[in-house]
């Protein structure tokens, strides 16, 4: 075709060409901020108020929007968080010293008032069945010094302090003050100071986030934020395999072969720091469950034998549950806490060993062995029907036959208050030693808040002191030395079977990269491209 | 129709102390909520500021004072109200039970009316092994099949989730975007094949039966065409069990897609029934079950009002 070279058509033509690179422009431009991320959570989201229920869904949610004074790394290692830094002025008093120029989402400053009325809410939320007000139980006040400085007194010395107020969001005072759930679930209130901003929210279905462009920290890669919820397994593998999900979180342990074969997705994992435990009764006589060979109740309580104890820690093949009935995706376990957490030392796991174990059976009395009976969850902990299963085949080999009692959480836990079981399995995250020793093998006492998980009502005057010091001592390479301590002497002593700590997933396109996270939190801000 | 009211009530008395019995009897939903660090002091607290530590009777009465004056509880997991958490999801559970009861109906009905009329053709002999499949095969089971080959094979559909939205008279339905439509093909299809092979085989076994009476000889004898008989003689009465089955499958269908809102993470009221019995969470429970009792009710009344209009021989109400 001729093309007539007038001058009338040179203009023409030029202007085309700024148009059309001004379209370029504005088109890249639009490309490299309109980066989304579409993640597909595995538990079900309850509201939105950052300080109503701790469960995990709520909190992972919350900490898009929300912060607290320390953050934790995926370590379990505490770092600074809203808080530059903090210390113990003495036994009972911490200061916090606030970061500064952090503002929340509607652009009005943080100060120590906010992080006081944060620190105080929890206690005023009535009705949840489960509320931070234990997180706030060591505060007898707070002072605010001034707009970045904040002084806690506690009522006795407590270690543990920077580690509970992890756990305290800071919400705005102004937002929060009259705010009900409506209000939160709504986005109203829903104004914090962390990397995202709230968008819009579906109960059940999906929350959608902004990235908040006043972020004091390190500018994350997304523009969006879709937080889908599928509880279940199938469909959540299902949708990140059609495309519809850039990561899911908790990869059942049957897909992560599949997903790894397949070169447009990845999966990295990390040890988590649940750990599953086995708890034994070791306070009644005649424990509910346990009998001789023939039914008939046994004239001593058998689970306070530390040889039986040890007898079925070593009937115990730790490596080969790992291996088959987890897929791998477990660690086993010697210790309280999960490798890298505080307080953790490497103690030795037991070996598997039914030679030795019959040998400490017969030596303690028991040369037949005896009745038992294992109770636990079978929808709460990664593949925990077949872990009692597997354990209960393991234990009956060296003569203690196992009948299993497995049943939904629900169930299950109420048949423990109800102080019907003696033999229970039971998971336990945490991220210090002594808090979880505080939980799960320091003697019950209401009025302290000891034992409240320690359902064998394991009993070491010893154990106990070690704990106490170390949660009392607000130095914290001290409190480090107790904790690891108590940790291996309740540990010698088998206050409770030690299992395995369980494996964390995520499954992700293979040009996402993500730490994966001993607490196994998934954040947004976490995921960069590569 | 007084009597009628009387026995609803009756049953939705009933309904509610079982389900307040069982609940109780499971155990403390704060000892399945309660945060770990938390406590004896603080769970005792919390299971006292929700009412749990009394006896079950009080409880109740508790329960019953506010329930007649419209309030059935706050959800102890989420704050807000029962009948707003399950208002909120009733849209989409009635949307997905519309859409697969309309599958079930457009495809079952002439699929079994083929194979009544002609009951030994090949077709006929497909359409009921077909059928068959569709009782046998497990919910759960189908939708991931069709996820896997629809979505994750084929990439033509989405995975799970809710479409796109308008509102309609401030209801959010999906049913009338595009975006919508797609995302519930899968879910409706799921959902509807047990109630599909049920119409099947009841279609097909009313049109046997209606093609052997006298009325259909006699109008063909009249000279009427086959697709005239079938379509003025055979239909309208075979349609009465049809109806029947139909009207108590809807109350099914929307009571029992649980299974499939499961799979298809369909954010809908089945899915909240199961969420809540995980976490004992009680009023939400005895919310959702009070709410598809009423459904039930509400449905068989429109069934009989459907029949005095299919039958002129049957008179609505209770006429005896």
């Amino acid at each position: 075709m001729r093309y007539p070279r007038t001058m009338k058509h040179y203009p023409l033509t030029k202007h085309l060409r700024l148009l059309c690179a001004a379209l370029s422009l504005f088109a890249a431009g639009a490309g490299a901020g309109a980066a989304e991320l579409r993640i597909g959570l595995s538990g079900e989201v309850t509201s939105l108020d950052p300080q109503y229920l701790a469960a995990q869904p709520n909190l992972t949610v919350a900490r898009h929007v929300f912060e607290s004074l320390t953050d934790v790394d995926p370590q379990t290692r505490l770092i600074p968080g809203l808080a530059e830094r903090w210390r113990a002025i003495d036994a009972t008093t911490w200061e916090f010293n606030l970061r500064r120029g952090v503002k929340f989402h509607d652009g009005s400053p943080l100060t120590a008032d906010d992080v006081a009325f944060s620190l105080a809410r929890p206690l005023s939320i009535k009705g949840s069945p489960g509320g931070f007000a234990a997180y706030v139980r060591a505060v007898a006040s707070t002072t605010v010094v001034d707009a970045n400085t904040l002084r806690v007194k506690t009522k006795y010395p407590y270690g543990a302090l920077p580690e509970d107020l992890n756990s305290i969001l800071i919400v705005s005072k102004k937002h929060a003050q009259n705010a009900g759930p409506e209000d939160f679930d709504s986005g109203r209130a829903l104004v914090g100071t962390g990397p995202y901003k709230f968008l819009r929210y579906q109960r059940g279905d999906r929350l959608e986030l902004t990235r908040n462009e006043q972020w004091w920290g390190k500018a994350p890669a997304w523009d969006k934020v879709t937080l889908r919820i599928l509880p279940a397994d199938p469909s959540r593998t299902a949708a990140l395999l059609s495309g519809e999900l850039d990561v899911i979180e908790h990869v059942p342990s049957a897909d992560i072969k599949n997903i790894n074969k397949n070169n447009k997705l990845h999966v990295t994992q990390t040890t988590s720091w649940r750990t599953i435990l086995l708890h034994l009764d070791q306070y009644r006589a005649q424990p509910p469950g346990v009998s001789d060979l023939n039914g008939k109740p046994l004239s001593a309580n058998p689970f306070m034998d530390l040889r039986v104890r040890r007898a079925m820690s070593k009937a115990i093949n730790r490596q080969a549950i790992a291996e088959r009935v987890m897929e791998g995706l477990a660690l086993p376990a010697a210790n309280v806490v999960s490798p890298g957490v505080f307080g953790y030392s490497a103690l030795k796991t037991e070996a598997h060993d039914p030679e030795g174990a019959k040998r400490l059976l017969t030596e303690a009395g028991y040369p037949n062995g005896f009745r038992v009976t294992l109770a636990g969850p079978n929808n709460r902990y990664i593949n925990d029907e077949q872990v009692l299963q597997t354990v209960a085949q393991l234990l009956t080999r060296i003569g203690i036959q196992t009948r299993v009692e497995a049943a939904p959480m629900s169930a299950f836990l109420g048949r423990v208050r109800k102080e019907e079981i003696s033999f229970a399995l039971l998971g336990w995250g945490s991220f210090a030693a002594d808090l979880s020793l505080r939980s799960l093998v320091a003697t019950p006492n209401a009025d302290k808040g000891y034992g409240a998980w320690n359902w064998g009502r394991y009993n070491n005057p010893k154990v106990e002191k070690l704990m106490e010091q170390a949660l009392g001592s607000v130095d914290r390479s001290k409190r480090e030395t107790l904790a690891r301590d108590a940790s291996a002497m309740a540990m010698q002593d088998l206050a409770f079977i030690p299992l395995h700590h369980q494996v964390v997933s995520w499954a992700m396109r293979a040009n996402l990269a993500y730490v994966p996270r001993t607490d196994e939190f998934t954040f947004a801000h976490h995921f960069t491209p590569r | 129709m007084l009597r009628r009211l009387a026995w609803s009530a009756a049953t939705l008395l009933v309904m509610s102390l079982l389900v307040f019995a069982g609940v109780y009897a499971i155990g403390n939903p704060v000892e399945l909520l309660i945060n770990p660090q938390a406590d004896q002091a603080e769970i005792a607290r919390a299971t006292a500021l929700l009412g749990l530590d009394r006896p079950l009777w009080e409880q109740y009465w508790m329960f019953f004072r506010g329930a007649l004056g419209g309030d059935l509880g706050v959800s102890f997991a989420a704050s807000v109200p029962a009948i707003t958490l399950i208002l909120e999801r009733m849209p989409a559970t009635l949307e997905l039970a519309l859409a697969a009861m309309l599958i079930a109906v457009g495809i079952g009905i002439p699929l079994g009316l083929l194979a009544g009329l002609r009951p030994h053709s090949w077709l006929a002999r497909t359409i009921m092994t077909l059928s068959t499949l569709g009782f046998a095969l497990p919910t759960f089971w189908v939708g991931l099949l069709l996820i896997m080959v629809f979505s994750v094979q084929l990439g033509w559909l989405p995975t799970t989730g809710r479409g796109a939205t308008v509102d309609v008279f401030g209801i959010p339905l999906s049913i009338f975007t595009a975006d919508g439509l797609r995302h519930l093909l899968l879910p409706a299809t799921t959902l509807a094949l047990f109630k599909l092979a049920l119409l099947v085989r009841l279609t097909r076994a009313g049109t046997q039966d209606a093609m052997l009476q006298d009325y259909v000889r006699y109008a063909r004898a009249k000279g009427l065409s086959e697709c005239a008989v079938v379509r003025s003689h055979v239909m309208p009465n075979i349609l009465i069990p049809i109806v029947t089955v139909a009207g108590l499958e809807l109350g099914s269908l929307i009571a029992f897609a649980i299974v499939t809102e499961t799979v298809f993470a369909w954010p809908g009221m089945g899915k909240l029934l199961i969420d809540s019995i995980n976490v004992l969470d009680r009023p939400v429970i005895v919310a959702y079950l009070l709410a598809t009792v009423s459904l039930f009710i509400l449905i068989n009344l429109l069934v009989d009002l459907l029949y005095a209009v299919l039958d002129p021989r049957v008179q609505a109400g209770d006429a005896r």
